[in-house]
Order: structure tokens, then C-alpha cells, then sequence
């Protein structure tokens, strides 16, 4: 992941409420078995028409819309699936943030280890922003603010680990991977209580009945 | 020591790494559960990085979404949907040969439903942490333990280190006082709580199920209701184990036997919040008030009891999933003309689940004009149910009997609906297109669905039963 500590950006309006990860991307889109390309089938079903054509009436097709990587959504975005294809197409598609006043769980968590900056807001300033399409905001990850153009600061907060890994381009299976010597002293000494309780380890449990080998 | 929530024994227990102000818990995995969708980008990341799993045996793989569930063609090949399904199911066949990943494929008895032979294999314990690249992962906090849905990048996390970074989410109760009363099952129960706490009522928190309803209800009730946790935003829903899980897992091919048993039973015992334990945050539901439940809208929180009115839309969203639905404000759900219903899913289509059905639609037929999908969760389930003559049932009255998969719910291996047209389903999620492009969903108790196609329009089981429901004894 490339280190992110500013993005700024006109904002894109998608007011809907509980915009799930179907609505993001279709499940039958998901046989796929890469993360790239997903761009074009972001948002399909409510972005095209049955002939192929972009829907006029799709929010983020109008020419306005063009171009913003900053979208402003209605509250509970990305609430569904686990899916991290709907973070790969939001951002293949060019949306580099989201700001809404709630964000569903496993999507934000998805979004953020890919670098697209799943942000909570507070619900004044988020029902401000639904309202005022367009406008041109300036993320600050550092900071942790939201600069509005006439000077204004919206203040939001990162986990303290999700914004260093943005700043920093952290890679997280990396940064567990330096954590092997505690797993393994960790998974010893469970692994010792559990032979202790059920008298042999789950480990061996499942090796004995299926042959896989470790 | 100061008293702990269910959850909190679990989490405190497989702590490697405590959290900080600065960086999240590193939290060890016990079983690692793996599909065909949401692992491809992983064991690729692993290739290019050069890493190996840590721990093969606490994997298990099969193969669910985007199979068919057609049975195979005159010259054996499977009808998948398209190439890039049967392209994606090959890449896991090889992807678990390479890696030493133990796969129930076509080949095995026991290939399933993810959530569904997890349990039946006895994999699934009390106690445990649970993951996989799907957020109905919560099914498997029925027997106790914390089980939750990761993106594929953690999938990633866990092959290679059998961890994951978390932070230490909260709590909230919920509990169910009283019994249900008599037709009214552990699908309207949670559709009820849903309904009631709001489609992102649990977003941040952990849910702990309990009281007297959920200590009543059998582990394919148990897991109906965990399974549907993520549906109200919470990432992991669990319910104290007691006799009815240990009575429901004994002898099964993973649990510990003998001696061994008997010592993990005891160790097990230990799993529940203590009496002077906190939550963040408490609800109290009414069991007795339940009534068979559906969802007039476009996610889980919009649902209401079949014979109450459709509310009246509050906001341009809640129009739109009206319009979408044509549901009409002020009129109940019941009555509503159906086209298809489609009886399976991780959240129903166990062997109590078929049994439900085929008890409504025991000697009658499904209405003309109605398609109806009938899909076991598992082999186990589809051989257990043809021993039982459910499938004769099902065929008799004019549905149809597939194999084992994910099916219509997700609706990626060709299973799906037509536009406009309406599904009385009883999966999880009535989300726009979730189950065809245009059609609409309406989510529903195994009864209800049974009953909506007999009718021909959404209807109340209660008035096609006339025999007792003997049917959570014999579960437990």
C-alpha cells in the first residue's frame, strides 16, 4: 500500500441510506479471481440501464460527478457481505474516500487495509455534506481533519493503528509477521492446555482423521 | 478477577497480543474456514510473497457459492453457470492441493455449505475463534464461540499467520424473555430483533443472545439466529453453550471422545457471562409477542409481522425500497401475490429447516405459477432428508430438489430469479438484485415459505398445520 497523508478532492453525493455490497458490486461478479478490472462493474445494477447505456438518473453519472474521488454517502454504507471486492471496485472505479456518519464494519476494516479512506463523520456535518454535492474538500489523514473551502475544518478520527498504517504504507501481514516468535510461544503454551484438558491437541485430533499433513 | 461477558472469556483467550492505545489486539485463530470466492486473491498473495500456511490442519475448504446445484450432465461435467465459475471452483481445487488444505469437494460426503458442515463436522466448538471470508460466519457463534467474516486481505492474515489485527469490539445483550408461542420459530425471532434494533443496530458490538427463548431453542434455531447477527451490522452474535450444543456435537467426527469428552463438556461449562457481568449495551425483547414474521423491504431491519401493515415510508430511501418492492404502505405483507420460493441458504436449510417445510406441504401442491428451489445445506442434509422421504415430499408437491450449495441466496451459480418477480426466500439478505437483477425478496421462516407456496401469495403456516410440532424435541 502507498502511504496516503492527503487527498483532495471534489465530493460525489450517493444519499441512500444502507448502500449495500450488492448494491457496490453484484454477487455474480464476484467468480472473479483477481482484484483488478472491478471498476467497470462497480455499482452495475443501478449505474447501467438493461441496454448497456449509463443510467441518467445514477447520481455519479452526471457530468458533475465525473472525475470526484471523494464520495459522500448515506448512513451504514457498505453494510452486507464481507466481500473486499466492493472496496477493489470503489476504488478501480476512482473513489479514493468515503465519508458518511456510520460505516458498516467489516467494509470499513477492507477499505482501509487497501487505502481507500472509509471515514466516520458526525451527523450534522455529514448531512451537510450530502447536501452540498460538488464541493471541494482536502482530506487530511495526518491531522485527522476535513478542510472545507471556506476555511472550515471538519475533525474525524482514525484508529491510531489505521492511520499509521495509511501514513506510512504499513504493510499489516508484514507487521504480524515480525509477531512470529509470540504466535509460536502463544500456540505452545495453548496447545499444552489444551492436551491437558481433551487429552491430546485438536491438531492431532485432526491429522489422526484426515491425514493432512502439516 | 472481575466478572466477564461470554464474549470477553473467549476474546481474553486468545489474546497473543494485547491491544494498545497504538495498535490493535493480535488475536489467534482456531479454525480458519475457506470458500471458493474470497480466497483466490489470498493464496495468490501468499504465492508472490513466498509464505506458506501456518497452519494447513486448522483449515477446512469447500466449495458452495458458485456451484451448481444441479445434478451433473449425461457426460458428468457439473452445469456451472459460466467458465469463470467453474474456472474459480478449479482454482481452489488446485489451491488446496498445493497447499495442503483439506477440501470437501465434489468427491466428499460431507461437502456443504460452509456454515452448515462446519457444525456438522464438529469442527465448529465452544470456545473457539472462527473466521472466514464471509460474514455469515457468525452462524457458528451458536455453539459459543467468537466467529466472525474477514475481507480477503485478512483471509491473507490468518493463512499465513493464524492471526488477525482487532480491535476489541463492544457488547450488547440481547435478551429474550418468555417462549415463543407455538408456529412462530427461531427465523421469525431474529427477523423480530432485526426489525426491532435496526440494520445497524449492532454495528461496533458483539451480541450475546440469551434467556429463557434462546436456552429453548435447538442448535439449528441456535445457529438460524447467529447467522443473521451481521444483518443488524454486529460482526458476531453468541449464545452460551449448555446440554442442548454438547448433546447436539457428541459424537461427532471432530469433537474430542471418550475421556477427552468429558473433560472438554466440563471445560466448556465455563463458557458463559458471568452473573455480575456488564454490557455496553442491553435490549429486552418480548418472545411471546413474536408473530411469523417477513421483510416488506430492501434489508433485514425493514421486516414486520406478516399481518401488520407496512409502514408508511419516513425518508426518500425507505420510498425507493417501497417502489422497489411495490409493497404498499398500510397493507400487510400477507396476501402478496409470489413467484418463486426458495427453501435453503446457511440460514435455513438444515435438516429441521427441510423438515418445516415439507410438514406444511406434506400432501398438498405448491400453487401453479410458483417455482419452488428446495436446496439441502450439505450432503449430510440432503442424505438425511431422503432417508426421511422429505425429497418425495418437496418433488410431490411440485418443487424442486437440488444438491447441496449457497443457491439462490447469493444467486452466482445460475440459480436466480427473473425481474419483478417476487421470492418468498428463507435466506439472509433482501438487499436490491440479491437474489436477480430486478427481483424481490422477501425473507422468511422455512413455514412461511412452505405455506407462500401452497397459496400462491404470502401466507401463515399455522393455517395449513393442524398436527403437533414435535419438531424442536426431536432436534434437541
Amino acid at each position: 500500500m502507498k502511504p496516503i497523508t492527503r487527498l483532495h478532492s471534489r465530493t460525489a453525493v450517493l444519499a441512500d441510506e444502507n448502500i449495500d455490497t450488492d448494491r457496490i458490486i453484484p454477487a455474480r461478479f464476484l467468480t472473479t479471481t483477481t482484484r483488478e478490472g472491478l471498476g467497470k462493474l462497480c455499482f452495475h445494477d443501478w449505474r447501467y440501464q438493461a441496454d448497456g447505456s449509463d443510467n441518467p438518473a445514477f447520481p455519479l453519472n452526471r457530468p458533475e460527478a465525473r472525475g470526484c474521488s471523494i464520495l459522500v454517502a448515506g448512513r451504514n454504507f457498505g453494510c452486507g457481505s464481507s466481500r473486499e471486492h466492493a472496496p477493489w471496485a470503489l476504488l478501480d472505479y476512482g473513489i479514493r474516500a468515503v465519508l458518511c456518519s456510520e460505516i458498516a464494519d467489516i467494509f470499513r476494516g477492507n477499505a482501509l487495509k487497501n487505502g481507500l479512506l472509509a471515514i466516520a463523520i458526525e451527523e450534522l456535518e455529514h448531512r451537510w455534506l450530502l447536501r452540498h454535492p460538488g464541493i471541494e474538500l482536502a482530506i487530511d489523514v495526518r491531522e485527522q481533519f476535513i478542510a472545507l473551502p471556506d476555511g472550515g475544518r471538519i475533525p474525524f478520527r482514525l484508529e491510531p493503528f489505521a492511520r499509521h498504517c495509511l501514513l506510512n504504507g504499513v504493510d499489516q501481514l508484514g507487521y504480524l509477521l515480525q509477531h512470529t516468535d509470540q504466535i509460536d510461544a502463544f500456540v505452545r503454551e495453548r496447545e499444552s492446555q489444551e492436551a491437558a484438558i481433551h487429552g491430546r491437541t485438536l491438531q492431532q485430533n485432526r491429522l489422526r482423521s484426515n491425514g493432512v499433513s502439516a | 478477577m472481575s466478572a466477564k461477558t461470554l464474549f470477553e472469556k473467549v476474546w481474553d483467550a486468545h489474546v497473543v497480543v494485547a491491544e494498545t492505545a497504538a495498535t490493535p489486539a493480535i488475536l489467534y485463530v482456531d479454525l480458519h474456514l475457506v470458500h471458493e470466492v474470497t480466497s483466490p486473491q489470498a493464496f495468490s498473495e501468499l504465492r508472490e510473497r513466498g509464505l506458506s500456511l501456518r497452519r494447513p490442519d486448522r483449515m477446512l475448504a469447500t466449495l458452495d457459492h458458485s456451484t451448481p446445484t444441479l445434478p451433473t450432465n449425461a457426460d458428468g461435467s457439473r452445469p456451472y453457470a459460466n467458465a469463470e465459475a467453474q474456472a474459480q471452483v478449479g482454482q481452489l481445487e488446485t489451491n488446496c492441493r498445493e497447499f495442503g488444505v483439506e477440501l470437501h469437494g465434489w468427491d466428499s460426503a460431507d461437502r456443504g455449505i460452509v456454515h452448515v458442515i462446519g457444525p456438522e463436522l464438529g469442527a465448529t466448538q465452544p470456545g473457539m475463534t472462527i473466521v472466514c471470508g464471509d460474514s455469515h460466519t457468525s452462524t457458528h457463534g451458536a455453539f459459543g464461540a467468537l466467529a466472525f467474516g474477514i475481507g480477503t486481505t485478512e483471509v491473507g492474515h490468518v493463512m499465513a499467520t493464524q492471526c488477525l489485527l482487532q480491535c476489541k469490539p463492544k457488547t450488547m445483550a440481547i435478551h429474550v424473555d418468555g417462549q415463543l408461542p407455538a408456529g412462530v420459530g427461531a427465523k421469525d425471532l431474529i427477523l423480530h430483533i432485526i426489525g426491532t434494533i435496526g440494520v445497524d443496530g449492532g454495528t461496533g458490538y458483539v451480541l450475546e443472545y440469551r434467556g429463557a427463548a434462546i436456552e429453548a431453542l435447538s442448535m439449528d434455531e441456535r445457529m438460524t439466529v447467529c447467522n443473521m447477527s451481521i444483518e443488524a451490522g454486529a460482526r458476531a452474535g453468541l449464545i452460551a453453550p449448555d446440554d442442548t450444543t454438547f448433546a447436539w456435537l457428541k459424537g461427532r467426527p471432530r469433537v474430542p471422545q471418550g475421556a477427552a469428552w468429558d473433560a472438554a463438556v466440563t471445560s466448556w461449562r465455563a463458557l458463559r457471562s458471568d452473573d455480575d457481568a456488564t454490557y455496553d449495551h442491553e435490549v429486552r425483547i418480548d418472545a411471546t409477542a413474536v408473530k411469523p414474521t417477513v421483510t416488506y423491504g430492501t434489508h433485514p431491519g425493514m421486516a414486520i409481522a406478516m399481518d401488520a401493515p407496512v409502514p408508511a415510508a419516513t425518508n426518500a430511501q425507505e420510498r425507493r425500497a417501497l417502489e422497489y418492492m411495490k409493497s404498499q404502505a398500510g397493507k400487510p405483507m400477507q396476501g402478496t401475490p409470489v413467484d418463486v420460493v426458495f427453501v435453503g441458504s446457511c440460514t435455513n436449510s438444515r435438516l429441521s429447516d427441510l423438515r418445516e417445510a415439507a410438514r406444511v406441504l406434506h400432501g398438498r401442491r405448491i400453487a401453479s405459477g410458483v417455482r419452488m428451489l428446495v436446496v439441502p445445506g450439505s450432503e449430510a442434509v440432503r442424505r438425511d432428508a431422503e432417508r426421511e422421504g422429505l425429497h418425495h415430499v418437496f418433488t410431490t408437491a411440485g418443487a424442486e430438489w437440488r444438491v447441496p450449495g449457497c443457491s439462490m441466496c447469493i444467486a452466482m451459480n445460475g440459480d436466480l430469479a427473473q425481474p419483478g418477480q417476487l421470492v418468498v426466500s428463507t435466506s439472509n439478505r433482501n438487499f436490491e438484485g440479491r437474489q436477480g437483477k430486478g427481483a424481490r425478496t422477501v425473507l422468511a421462516s422455512p413455514a412461511t415459505a412452505a405455506a407462500s407456496a401452497i397459496a400462491g401469495r404470502i401466507a401463515d403456516a399455522r393455517e395449513y398445520l393442524t398436527t403437533p410440532d414435535h419438531s424442536r424435541e426431536q432436534a434437541a
